[in-house]
């Protein structure tokens, strides 16, 4: 659909990635590796998850329609049981990474947190994973056409900007819960993150209607923004400082000496 | 062939399925190829497309040209030129892709697109099943620059003033358009769906549109693009932009000649039969011809046959030569050539040599009503006066160099009876080639049409006149027949179907492919090698052989090489290993060895080995190159909603880099009951 689709629609699903990584990660070296060991991740998990599903595609009975389907379904739920097992193992090499360089730097304290480490993390795998979903699709966004001939939806490329705009944000809101679950040892969360992807995934194959697949994606999306701004330190009470400017008292009164 | 494939994992190719909408976790592919289902979901690609293509001379370039991106337009299929006022002016939705029944493909609607071409992004003509009335996209003055009469010679006949050969003729050919023109099967469902014009008021995003693409590399004319041909010698990376039209004449004699003794022959007086063998169209590629040239060579080649037997038995006085030249349609490309070789010693006879020439021109009419019963010739020929000019015919080419007694055979007095000269429609249907219902093929093969009887005797005349004007025993002259049962395969294998028993007993085993369909005889680009000529060249080349040479013992190594013989020598024949027939029920013929005095001149127009690419004297056309042609269907989303997406991206882009700005400026206090606990512990 020419040049400013394409352009519109790199805007909606790239745009908050791109802000939040220009802001918050491109200045620290660190975290700039860590996002992008973290999106080499989510890479090795999807090769995984195809490999399993060439070789079954491949003794599977292609002229059965049933059958795909069922292979599809089965494709989607194993692609994000090794996504979390991906961001688990993840997990557990930060841990390692972490003490390895405590022991090599000078300083007493760590160079980076975990929560900080969960939220690049989290980050790579969104910014990886949404490179998958959507550019393929912008790649034909710029041609002259736009999808309708053959009778499905004209709303194809907005819906999916959108929806990948949501799936990077909740990759990084399910990173940030992940690590501070497992810091803390709170099975029931790990439970949830994957159970909540897992929904997430499956609420696609409503396509193409997609009220009913964007919607409830946004509604998990901003609970689980919450979930992990409560997880990450924020409260509501932090909120109201920021809000009403007030943030620089508070500052100066708990501004510890060391 | 360039691969876009990010196949990051390289055992999967597992393509994108939109339908569930598994786009942002399924690993997908996407390639130049038909492997990308987004782009299957917006483009319908359309199949057997024949464009319009840039033909060169030395003044103008004619044809289409699209830009290099294609050109997109939304459809509108014309009712009636009134309907032209929508997409020229008052449709709302410009450019256009006018989709146009092939009644209305006029010259009065083509200029009135072609001046408001700025809102017009191409034609597309649908493929007719039934010929109009009359229709010829060619001049009505064909070939009349290079022809024998000129402002010097024969001003009053010269440039058609005395007679207009091609009355019908509306010039389209010959015009240059700059929007792309393509033929294509009939397919309006999707204008139907999308495009209709209710009561005047203008049809809703989204619009089913269409995309040409046909970019054509030469311009302004041939010497412009030889002088960029040869530029590109210089370059890493050469891409020719250009290439002379032409192809092989092919040629052959009762009595044959030593190729390697060329110019003048002492005591030698060679009785000359010429036909012509190509024809063109408006579009590229899908030239006939049936009336135009293919009656004319049929003739000639059953007159060729008819007269083997009598020749050997009582030879006459003087050698007579058949000729079939190439790319006359094209100012006369192949006659040029071998009247330039002749002059030049190039040839095996000089033009004094040439005793006189018997042209065969359109003589699809000399037998109107034939009648079955009858023996004698059922026409009368009749000459008319001085003040007729001569037809365009290969014969002027020989006249413009010296004065040769010659005669033109054509079943017209003035202007052509041919009502579709140099067109797509001058088919079988024109010949009235008529086959009975319910025939196969090979039964159609052999059934003698009444086209095919009175052509074959208009080739007994031609072959007994010959005979007689070569000096043969006038005894002789009534055992001259030509065979109707040749002369229905012929017509049936150039016009219904090449790939038949009887053609491919004709031609070598390995060449079974040349006999493709529908067959095209349109000239082509020249190619340097008899190996490479076109295929209905071939073809004739491989029939003459046949019809007038003989049957040898030879093995087909012998075939390969003769000269090892002590009888054969290369030098003066041609030997040709065919495949025969295959009779069923036991004798095996199999394939065998042909020596016949055939051969292939090259028809290559002697502008482009002298260099004079902006000749007046020689033919110059030349054929531009293109990188791909092809056409696409899809919907075209209304400029709003584009605008609105990108306005929306920017808008989230924007928000986004505030609020996150807001966040990392503030992300201490944020985020500070994380660290309190920490700063607690004393």
């Amino acid at each position: 659909m020419t040049a400013a689709v394409f352009f519109g629609c790199t805007f909606i699903a790239f745009g908050p990635a791109i802000s939040l990584f220009l802001f918050t990660i491109a200045r620290d070296p660190l975290r700039v590796i860590f996002l992008i060991a973290g999106a080499f991740f989510w890479l090795c998990s999807l090769l995984l998850s195809s490999l399993v599903w060439f070789i079954t595609v491949q003794i599977s009975n292609k002229d059965s329609s049933s059958q795909q389907k069922g292979l599809l379904i089965f494709g989607v739920v194993l692609s994000v049981l090794l996504q979390e097992t991906f961001r688990f193992g993840y997990y557990k090499l930060l841990k390692k990474a972490n003490e390895g360089l405590l022991m090599l730097s000078s300083e007493e304290t760590m160079p980076i947190s975990i929560q900080q480490l969960a939220y690049v993390s989290g980050l790579g795998f969104g910014f990886m994973s949404g490179a998958f979903s959507v550019v393929n699709i912008l790649a034909d966004s710029v041609g002259p056409g736009t999808i309708g001939i053959h009778g499905d939806s004209q709303h194809y490329f907005l819906s999916s900007a959108f929806m990948t705009m949501a799936i990077i944000l909740l990759h990084m809101f399910w990173g940030v819960v992940f690590f501070d679950a497992c810091e803390k040892q709170l099975w029931w969360s790990l439970a949830v993150v994957v159970s909540s992807h897992l929904l997430v995934s499956c609420l696609t194959f409503q396509n193409p209607q997609y009220v009913g697949s964007l919607v409830p994606t946004y509604i998990i999306m901003f609970l689980m923004g919450l979930w992990a701004f409560v997880c990450a330190g924020g409260s509501l009470r932090n909120l109201k400082f920021c809000l009403t400017c007030k943030d620089k008292d508070f500052l100066l009164a708990h501004h510890r000496p060391r | 062939m360039k691969d876009n494939c990010i196949c990051v994992l390289m055992v999967c190719c597992v393509c994108n399925t939109p339908l569930h909408g598994l786009d942002f976790f399924v690993f997908l592919c996407f390639s130049d190829v038909n492997s990308n289902s987004v782009a299957q979901k917006i483009y319908v690609e359309v199949n057997n497309t024949v464009p319009c293509v840039r033909l060169l001379n030395a003044t103008h370039q004619i044809g289409c040209q699209s830009s290099i991106s294609g050109d997109t337009g939304v459809i509108h299929v014309l009712e009636s030129e009134a309907d032209l006022e929508w997409p020229l002016t008052k449709g709302p939705n410009p450019p256009y892709m006018i989709l146009l029944e092939s009644h209305l493909f006029t010259r009065s609607i083509m200029m009135k697109i072609k001046k408001e071409s700025s809102r017009i992004a191409g034609v597309t003509v649908v493929v007719p099943n039934t010929s109009p009335s009359e229709f010829s996209p060619h001049t009505t003055c064909p070939n009349e620059n290079t022809g024998v009469y000129s402002d010097t010679y024969g001003p009053h006949l010269a440039h058609c003033n005395t007679t207009v050969w091609n009355p019908l003729g509306n010039g389209l050919s010959y015009e240059e358009f700059d929007f792309p023109v393509f033929s294509l099967k009939e397919d309006k469902q999707c204008y139907y769906d999308h495009n209709r014009v209710v009561n005047g008021s203008a049809p809703q995003y989204p619009l089913c549109a269409m995309q040409l693409f046909s970019h054509m590399f030469a311009v302004t004319d041939t010497a412009t693009c030889m002088r960029r041909n040869d530029v590109i010698n210089f370059s890493i990376n050469p891409e020719m932009v250009c290439d002379p039209l032409g192809d092989f004449n092919v040629w052959g004699s009762i009595r044959p000649y030593n190729r390697s003794q060329l110019g003048h022959r002492d005591n030698e007086s060679v009785v000359m039969a010429a036909a012509r063998l190509d024809s063109r169209a408006f579009f590229w590629d899908v030239s006939t011809g049936a009336e135009g040239s293919i009656s004319g060579f049929v003739t000639l080649l059953a007159a060729a046959h008819a007269l083997r037997d009598v020749t050997q038995v009582a030879p006459p006085t003087h050698n007579i030569l058949f000729a079939f030249f190439q790319g006359e349609a094209f100012d006369y490309i192949g006659s040029s050539r071998m009247v330039y070789d002749m002059q030049n010693g190039k040839f095996v006879i000089d033009l004094d040599n040439v005793h006189s020439l018997l042209e065969i021109g359109q003589v699809k009419r000399l037998v109107d009503n034939f009648q079955s019963s009858a023996t004698g010739a059922n026409f009368s020929l009749v000459e008319p006066g001085v003040s007729q000019p001569l037809p365009p015919s290969s014969l002027q080419r020989f006249l413009r160099a010296q004065n040769i007694p010659g005669i033109v055979l054509a079943d017209h007095r003035a202007a052509f009876n041919n009502k579709y000269y140099e067109s797509y429609y001058d088919n079988a249907d024109n010949l009235n080639l008529r086959y009975p219902p319910n025939m196969t093929a090979e039964e159609q093969l052999e059934f003698l049409t009444d086209t095919a009887m009175a052509l074959t005797e208009v080739a007994t005349v031609v072959a007994r006149a010959l005979y007689k004007q070569a000096g043969g025993d006038g005894t002789q002259v009534d055992n001259i027949k030509a065979d109707s049962k040749t002369v229905t395969q012929m017509l049936f294998g150039f016009l219904v179907q090449a790939n038949n028993s009887w053609f491919q007993a004709l031609i070598p085993p390995e060449l079974k492919d040349m006999l493709s369909d529908p067959p095209d005889f349109y000239v082509g680009v020249a190619s340097s090698s008899p190996a490479k000529a076109k295929p209905l060249t071939r073809l004739v080349q491989f029939l003459l052989a046949n019809l007038t040479g003989t049957a040898t013992n030879l093995t087909q190594d012998q075939c390969q090489k003769p000269d090892d013989l002590p009888d054969e020598s290369v030098q003066m024949y041609s030997y040709l290993w065919v495949q025969g027939t295959v009779p069923h029920n036991g004798t095996e013929k199999g394939p065998f060895c042909v020596r016949a005095s055939v051969r292939l001149s090259q028809a290559l127009s002697p502008a482009f080995d002298l260099g004079e690419y902006a000749s007046r004297n020689y033919s110059t056309w030349t054929e531009s190159r293109w990188k791909f042609i092809k056409a696409r269907i899809f919907l075209v989303a209304s400029r709003d909603l584009e605008m609105l997406t990108l306005g929306v991206g920017v808008a989230v882009l924007f928000s986004s880099l505030l609020v996150t700005y807001f966040i990392s400026t503030k992300a201490d206090v944020l985020f500070s009951s994380a660290r309190e606990p920490a700063s607690a512990a004393y």
